[in-house]
């Protein structure tokens, strides 16, 4: 299908010291698209993501965001950093803040929304991700998938034209995987633009438009799930493929 | 005992202008070490080393020499305020690089995913400064600061070498006045406990209060 392209990346590379971890990358996002980065440790598959909002800077190359490039620091680029959702592997809720105002805050500071207003958006995203009751408790007396399900509506609440998920469910134990991942599957299926960091081969397969697999900071296949999964053209994708999927 | 009864209100003058230094030396300390702790962490090169080098001359220079650059420095160069004034300027801006320091180390304690959380949701720099990561570097800051403040309030008599009315000049008019020595000492130390013992109870307070872990 051809889609508007909402995020590109031209030719970004990156340097960490000697250390090369993104490699001329080319790496295009559809307007409702779904892309599932895989990896191994290692492969830049974070970095890449944190560098499409700016929060790792790029040595060379170009990335625009609905056809407009990343504006360098400054209130242009928190402006842009509003568009684009996060959400973190470790959660990263405000510590000293309760989920109901972890969710308004920057409603309230970037959106200028007024309190009740935001509140009030904030009551109907906590609904939507099945935590409503817990609005007036603190991150650290809630689970880390319903820490997680709080960070995806805060994520929400600034009304993103797309979200970066980077191993969202990495630092779950396996029985909260599920309920974050139903979140994101819903959130796909109402077609949200998702760019995805993760070893969920399950959500991969059933969620994402597009697997790019990632190795030694270079995109080395960027295909349907049903093709990679099935026939993995490289190597390298084969053998991270017959290492993870074994057990 | 007679020394402090007898001369009650010179006690009590030099009481006050200690007091009064370092109230007004803390408030500027607290601003300024505030708006350089802002600049040590901020994204502009230039304002980091602008809070850098702030911090590291003033925090690098004996108090005594700084109250001579400024006392007698600052009048050659057409700026003439009273001595109290400048008293207060020193005195702030040397303990500003210690409230910076020990400001900086609290934002340091704050995970680093805080700010990057707030910065992705689109706060700016200021916004995440402010509504996220100084709140809660805030309270793992309190007992530094205290110190800080309380070393404020001793350094203040260093300002008395300089004609400022404060509680340890107040011992060279007595001296001549052929009382004990001692004593004199003596009521003077009091003086500062009390002043220093006032500080420790406020942060003892702000920390009950506000230093809850997490």
């Amino acid at each position: 299908m051809a889609v508007e392209p909402l995020i590109e990346l031209r030719d970004v590379n990156k340097h960490y010291g000697d250390l090369h971890v993104l490699q001329d990358i080319n790496l295009t996002v559809g307007r409702g698209e779904v892309v599932v980065i895989i990896g191994p440790s290692g492969s830049g598959k974070s970095t890449l993501c944190r560098t499409i909002n700016r929060l790792e800077t790029i040595g060379s190359g170009e990335i625009l965001l609905d056809g407009r490039p990343l504006p360098a620091e400054g209130k242009e680029l928190a402006q842009l950093r509003a568009e684009v959702g996060m959400v973190f592997q470790s959660f990263n809720l405000f510590a000293h803040k309760t989920v109901l105002a972890n969710v308004s805050l920057a409603q309230i500071k970037v959106r200028k929304r007024g309190r009740e207003e935001a509140d009030k958006r904030s009551r109907e995203l906590l609904d939507r991700v099945g935590l409503a009751s817990q609005a007036e408790k603190f991150p650290a007396q809630l689970s880390g998938g319903q820490q997680q399900r709080v960070a995806i509506a805060r994520a929400l609440a600034m009304n993103p034209k797309a979200l970066l998920f980077d191993e969202p469910t990495s630092a779950l134990d396996p029985e909260m995987i599920n309920e974050v991942l139903e979140v994101m599957q819903q959130l796909a299926a109402e077609g949200m633009t998702m760019v995805v960091v993760t070893h969920e081969m399950g959500f991969a397969r059933s969620a994402a438009n597009r697997v790019v697999f990632m190795a030694d900071g270079r995109i080395v296949e960027d295909r349907t799930p049903e093709a990679f999964f099935t026939a993995p053209e490289s190597e390298r994708a084969r053998d991270f493929l017959s290492k993870i999927l074994k057990h | 005992m007679h020394v402090l009864t007898d001369n009650f209100e010179l006690y009590v003058q030099g009481f006050l202008g200690t007091v009064q230094l370092t109230v007004y030396a803390s408030l500027l300390a607290l601003v300024l070490g505030f708006l350089m702790a802002s600049f040590r962490v901020a994204p502009v090169g230039s304002f980091r080393v602008f809070g850098t080098v702030w911090v590291n001359v003033l925090r690098n220079t004996p108090l005594t020499l700084l109250f001579f650059a400024v006392l007698l420095g600052l009048p050659r160069f057409g700026v003439v305020l009273p001595f109290q004034l400048f008293a207060v300027l020193t005195l702030g801006c040397y303990t500003s690089a210690f409230i910076c320091e020990a400001l900086r180390s609290g934002i340091n304690t704050v995970p680093k995913g805080q700010g990057e959380a707030a910065r992705s949701l689109g706060m700016t720099f200021g916004q995440t400064l402010g509504t996220v990561v100084l709140p809660q570097a805030f309270r793992s800051v309190i007992p530094p600061i205290g110190s800080t403040l309380i070393a404020l309030a001793k350094n203040s008599a260093i300002a008395g070498a300089f004609s400022v009315t404060e509680l340890l000049g107040t011992y060279k008019p007595l001296n001549e006045m052929g009382y004990n020595i001692i004593w004199t000492f003596v009521w003077i130390a009091v003086g500062y406990l009390i002043i220093t013992l006032s500080i420790s109870a406020l942060f003892n307070v702000l920390e009950k209060r506000y230093g809850v872990a997490r």
